[in-house]
C-alpha cells in the first residue's frame, strides 16, 4: 500500500537533489519564458496596432493633421489644398475649400412657419445638393415629419408619406440641427471634434471625428447623420463652393449635421433650404439685430421650440400664423 | 557542455527580449505622441480662438461699405398687363396677342356678371375660386389694361401687391417682416441684395389657394424605411 511507505517521497527528493542536472541553470524554462514574453508582446502589439496604425484610406498628412483649432493659417492652407487635391482625385471635381469664420456680433437663428410648410420636401433636396451629400442614400440634414394635428410629439411624426401634401388632418414639421445653446452632442464628444462657435453654429471637424456616434445618440432631435459609406457624387454634381467645417465631402466613418450652410450664411447669403422652400415657410437671420425678420417673428408670433423641457435651448424656432 | 547550452538559451532570451522591447518602445512612443496631440487640442478649446485675429475676418466686419448703405431688396414684378391669345399666328409663326382693351373698349361693362361662368363668351372657361369677389372687384371696367383698388383708383398690373393687401392685411404685414413669402439672396443686406417673391408668383389671383404638391425627394436613413410602421420606429 502506498500509504504505508512514507519514506519514499523524501528519499526521491534526496536522490533528485543529488542529480547533476538540477544544479544547472534551467535552460529550457528560461528559453520558454523568453519565447512566451516575445509572443506576449507580439500579441499585445498586434492587438493595439489598429489604434496606432494608419488606415489604408488615410494619408500620412491626414493622419498627422492637428485639430482644427490648432491649425495655423499656413496649416489650413496646406490642409485645404490637400483636401481639394483629394477631391479632384476621388471625384474628378475641381473645388475650393474655404474657412468661413463667424461674423463678429452675429448670432444666427432659424424659424419655420408650420402654417405654411406643406411637407413637399424641397428643402431636403436642396440640402442634399448644396451640401455634397451621399447620393446613394439621398442623405439630407433635414427630415420633414408629417404630424397629426393636435400633437407636437416629434417622435410620432412620419417621414415616409408619399401622397399629395398637405393632408387636411396633418401638419408638416421639418427637423434639422437646432443649433442648441446647450448642445448635448458637444458635451458627449470624447475627442472634442464638435463644438459651438460664436455665431451659434455647432460645427464638426470631420478629420478629428473618430466616428463613435455618441453625439448621434445624445441628440434629442435625431439631427446628426453618420457616413456609413464613402459618399458617391457625380463630378458635375459636386458643389465646388465648399467650407472645411461645412459642406466639403465628408470622409466615411464620420458624423455630420446641419451647419446652417455656414459657407453661405457667414458670407451673408441665405441657407439653401430657405431659398428652395416653395411655400416661404422658412425665416433666417441675425438674432442680435433688433430689426431683423427673425426678431420680429420671435416678438410677434406664437413661437415654440422642440423639446423645450430638455433645456437644450435651441436657436431654431417654430411658429404658426395667427 | 552545460556552458554551451546555457549560452544558446541566453541568446534566445536576449533576442526575444530585444524584439519584445522594441515593439513596446514603439507602442509607448506612438501612444505618447498621439495623446499629447489630443491633449493640446482639448486645452485649446478653452482659450480664445486664434482664428478670430485672422485679417480675412476683419475685412468682413470692417467692410468698406458703411453699414447704412444697404443692397436693395428687389420684389419680383409681374409683366405689365396681361395679353390675350387670339389663336392667330403672324408670318414668323409667333402667336398674336392683344391687350384687354382691344375688345373691352367697345363693350360696356355688365356688373351683373360676377364670375367667369356668368359670361356668354370669352373667359368663361377660366378657373375661378377666390372667395366671393367678382371680376370687377379687381378689374378696372374703365380700362381693362389696369386694375382697380376698392376706392376706384386705377392701378398698374405690376403693382398688384397693393391690390391684394387691401383684403390680406395680415399676410402683407407678415410679408413686410419677412415672415411670408419666399426669398433668395442675402440675409445680410450689407453684403448683397435680396430678391423676394411677388404675391402672384405663388398665388394665382383667380385661384389663390396654394396648390397641393407631391413630395419627390426622400432620404433613405433609418427613420425612413417605408416597411416599418412609423410609430414603432420612433417610440422611445
Amino acid at each position: 500500500m502506498p500509504s504505508n511507505e512514507p519514506h519514499v517521497p523524501p528519499a526521491t527528493n534526496k536522490a533528485s537533489a543529488s542529480l547533476p542536472i538540477i544544479g544547472q541553470p534551467s535552460t529550457r524554462r528560461t528559453a520558454l519564458k523568453g519565447a512566451a514574453l516575445t509572443l506576449g508582446l507580439a500579441a499585445f502589439g498586434k492587438a493595439i496596432w489598429p489604434m496606432i496604425s494608419i488606415p489604408e484610406n488615410v494619408s500620412l498628412d491626414e493622419f498627422l493633421q492637428q485639430h482644427y483649432k490648432e491649425l495655423s493659417a499656413d496649416d489650413k492652407q496646406k490642409v485645404f489644398a490637400r483636401l481639394a487635391t483629394e477631391t479632384k482625385e476621388k471625384y474628378g471635381a475641381k473645388v475650393t475649400i474655404n474657412d468661413q469664420r463667424p461674423i463678429p456680433g452675429v448670432k444666427f437663428a432659424y424659424a419655420i412657419n408650420l402654417s405654411k410648410c406643406n411637407g413637399n420636401g424641397k428643402c431636403m433636396e436642396a440640402c442634399n445638393i448644396e451640401n455634397n451629400h451621399h447620393r446613394g442614400v439621398d442623405q439630407s440634414y433635414i427630415r420633414v415629419l408629417e404630424m397629426t394635428k393636435g400633437s407636437m410629439e416629434m417622435e410620432h411624426g412620419s417621414t415616409t408619406y408619399t401622397h399629395d401634401v398637405p393632408q387636411d388632418d396633418k401638419f408638416y414639421m421639418p427637423v434639422q440641427c437646432q443649433q442648441c445653446d446647450n448642445p448635448p452632442c458637444v458635451t458627449v464628444c470624447p475627442v472634442e471634434a464638435t463644438w459651438k462657435e460664436e455665431d451659434g453654429i455647432v460645427v464638426v471637424d470631420y478629420n478629428w471625428c473618430i466616428g463613435c456616434r455618441y453625439c448621434e445618440a445624445a441628440c434629442p432631435y435625431h439631427a446628426r447623420r453618420f457616413n456609413w459609406e464613402q459618399p458617391e457624387i457625380a463630378a458635375e454634381e459636386v458643389n465646388p463652393n465648399q467650407g472645411y467645417l461645412s459642406n466639403r465631402i465628408r470622409p466615411q466613418g464620420t458624423m455630420e449635421k446641419c451647419h446652417f450652410c455656414l459657407h453661405r450664411t457667414r458670407e451673408g447669403r441665405l441657407p439653401a433650404c430657405l431659398e428652395a422652400c416653395p411655400t416661404g415657410a422658412r425665416v433666417f437671420g441675425n438674432i442680435n439685430d433688433p430689426d431683423s425678420d427673425i426678431n420680429w417673428i420671435l416678438k410677434n408670433k406664437r413661437v415654440f421650440v422642440l423639446k423645450e423641457e430638455l433645456g437644450t435651448e435651441p436657436s431654431f424656432f417654430y411658429f404658426f400664423d395667427s | 557542455m552545460t556552458d554551451s547550452k546555457s549560452t544558446t538559451s541566453r541568446k534566445g532570451v536576449a533576442i526575444g527580449l530585444l524584439i519584445g522591447g522594441l515593439t513596446l518602445a514603439v507602442i509607448i512612443v506612438l501612444t505618447v505622441v498621439l495623446s499629447l496631440g489630443k491633449r493640446a487640442a482639448i486645452g485649446a478649446s478653452f482659450e480664445p480662438n486664434p482664428i478670430q485675429k485672422n485679417p480675412k475676418h476683419s475685412s468682413l466686419s470692417d467692410s468698406s461699405r458703411p453699414n447704412h448703405v444697404l443692397f436693395p431688396v428687389k420684389i419680383n414684378r409681374p409683366n405689365s398687363g396681361p395679353r390675350v391669345d387670339t389663336d392667330i399666328f403672324d408670318n414668323d409663326g409667333q402667336p398674336v396677342t392683344v391687350s384687354c382693351q382691344t375688345c373691352h373698349a367697345t363693350r360696356a361693362a355688365n356688373f351683373e356678371n360676377r364670375i367667369p361662368t356668368d359670361l356668354n363668351e370669352f373667359h368663361n372657361g377660366l378657373e375661378f375660386s377666390h372667395s366671393s369677389v367678382s371680376c370687377l372687384s379687381c378689374h378696372n371696367s374703365d380700362n381693362y389694361d389696369f386694375l382697380k383698388l376698392a376706392d376706384q383708383t386705377r392701378l398698374e398690373f405690376v403693382d398688384v401687391m397693393t391690390l391684394c393687401s387691401q383684403c390680406h392685411g395680415t399676410q402683407r404685414r407678415d410679408y413686410d417682416h419677412g415672415a411670408h413669402g419666399g426669398m433668395n439672396g442675402y440675409w445680410d443686406l450689407t453684403k448683397g441684395p435680396r430678391t423676394r417673391n411677388n404675391c402672384v408668383d405663388c398665388h394665382d389671383p383667380h385661384v389663390p389657394a396654394f396648390p397641393k404638391m407631391r413630395p419627390t425627394f426622400k432620404p433613405h436613413d433609418r427613420f425612413l424605411s417605408p416597411t416599418e410602421p412609423k410609430a414603432e420606429t420612433h417610440a422611445k
